[in-house]
């Protein structure tokens, strides 16, 4: 099925979405990567708290190519980074800050879902290296983050997003994972590979 | 034009443009492809890759380490003024938004910002007979270089034990590095010979074989069997999961067996500089 979600508005039709479902979003995206994460997670601990309110937007795993023309930035290509090298953290950013929506590419593990599955939260991928398609639903960039601690591949920026997708739904609300289903059968095929190579 | 103008001008080619031959591998995939969503996904990359063209942006926003490799004759009379010249394009293309700070310390993270840094831009020298140079542009992404592998064989595992470890590799990577992929494969010499016969077999175009025969073949039967895996493009599953394998071979030790492997995006992106001895310049895809 496809739908068009309005975020913070549309934040708890989430949970009727199911794995393959494919999504566009309107609404407020941020982005964080591994560096972004462990300070979402340093912040916790020093009982700091962020700028803006991450439970209100899409969490995005990205680091985006911007252009500064006068005071406003300009983004140019916005794809997804690898998202499993979040799997780090993502348990407990989703737990601390109340993420209901994650966007990034190549999927999560086990623990991710399950903290996914607590919250009815999904997370959903876009096209890896679409990085120039993915730019042009990024209307506006309402505000960056830590630019300067962080440098702006991993700094937190903040977009509006006008029909962000297709996204397909990769681990539902229900704690399907895709990435664990499909491992399962790679796992099967490679037996059968290897079998075909030692009859060679 | 002079050198550092056309390295920066072949880096945005490199960003902004994949070359023909890659197109045409991914067209096909995409016609092939019976899974209706990694079919999905192909035609996203597709319209992705002519709007990128049009409108001259990044292709993807990982514009990746600026990987330099140097065919240089012994007698090339410009080696210090193209290594300057490199370095000099790379931090002016960093700053002109054509690609983005993607060189950072190792223990701190601080970026500074222009694609800098001790032995980055990376540049591979092969020194050859002639007095011509050709510089290999090759925007290498960090999705894609995380699926790198190297296997110290057992020599009794055979080229048996090498389709196996290939096998296990590319599944294991499965969806991160963004397939469909190219394979790079280096056979022989050493831990490091092996990784970087590698990478310099991604410089190759889809589609050509290694002009020895019985290399040939292995590229073309590892392709078929790596695509039984049905990763798909982007993990999907379907009929392409990797374009094509280019393998290069060294002499090894008696005693081992590296290989060395190497895996680039479906967004494989190069750009040619040939540099004659009176200093002409030419880009090339």
């Amino acid at each position: 099925m496809m739908y068009k979600l309005k975020i913070p508005e549309d934040m708890d039709k989430i949970q009727n979405l199911k794995m393959g479902d494919v999504i566009y979003i309107t609404g407020k995206v941020f982005t964080a990567r591994d560096e972004a994460h462990q300070l979402m997670l340093e912040l916790h601990e020093k009982g700091e708290s962020l700028p803006f309110d991450p439970s209100k937007m899409v969490l995005y795993h990205c680091g985006p190519v911007v252009k500064k023309e006068g005071d406003e930035w300009k983004v140019l290509a916005a794809g997804p980074t690898t998202s499993s090298r979040m799997d780090l953290f993502e348990k407990d950013v989703i737990k601390i800050y109340g993420i209901r929506i994650i966007v990034g590419k190549g999927g999560m593990g086990d623990n991710t879902a399950e903290a996914l599955k607590n919250i009815k939260g999904i997370y959903a991928t876009y096209t890896g290296g679409a990085g120039a398609l993915a730019a042009k639903s990024f209307h506006k960039v309402e505000n960056v983050y830590f630019l300067d601690e962080l440098g702006s591949p991993e700094a937190m920026w903040i977009f509006d997003a006008i029909d962000f997708g297709p996204l397909i739904v990769s681990i539902d609300p229900q704690g399907n994972n895709w990435n664990k289903i499909s491992r399962d059968e790679m796992e099967k095929r490679k037996k059968e590979i290897f079998k075909i190579i030692d009859q060679s | 034009m002079n050198i550092e103008e056309t390295i920066l001008e072949a880096i945005r080619t490199a960003e902004t443009s994949i070359p023909y031959d890659v197109f045409e591998h991914i067209r096909v995939a995409y016609e092939n492809e019976t899974n209706e969503v990694s079919k999905s996904q192909l035609n996203s990359i597709l319209d992705n890759v002519k709007y990128a063209k049009e409108k001259k942006l990044p292709i993807c926003q990982d514009t990746g380490t600026q990987t330099f490799f140097l065919d240089v004759g012994y007698d090339f009379p410009y080696k210090k003024e193209i290594v300057n010249a490199i370095t000099a394009s790379v931090a002016k293309a960093t700053n002109l938004y054509y690609i983005r700070p993607n060189a950072v310390d190792p223990f701190t993270g601080k970026n500074p910002g222009n694609n800098v840094g001790r032995f980055i831009p990376y540049i591979n020298w092969f020194l050859r007979e002639g007095n011509d140079a050709t510089i290999y542009v090759l925007p290498k992404g960090g999705g894609s270089e995380n699926a790198s592998a190297l296997g110290m064989l057992k020599p009794g595992e055979g080229i048996k034990g090498i389709k196996k470890f290939v096998v296990d590799q590319v599944i294991k990577a499965g969806a991160n590095p963004c397939p469909p992929i190219i394979v790079g494969l280096g056979i022989g010499g050493g831990s490091d010979l092996s990784m970087i016969i590698a990478k310099r077999a991604l410089l190759r175009p889809l589609g050509q074989r290694h002009e020895e025969k019985r290399v040939a073949d292995l590229e073309l039967e590892l392709l078929d069997l790596l695509n039984k895996t049905e990763v798909g493009t982007m993990g999907w599953g379907g009929r392409t999961s990797v374009l094509d394998v280019h393998i290069e071979y060294a002499y090894r030790h008696p005693a081992s067996l590296p290989v060395g492997l190497v895996v680039q995006c479906w967004a494989d992106r190069r750009a040619i500089i040939k540099v004659d001895s009176s200093g002409k310049v030419e880009v090339k895809q």
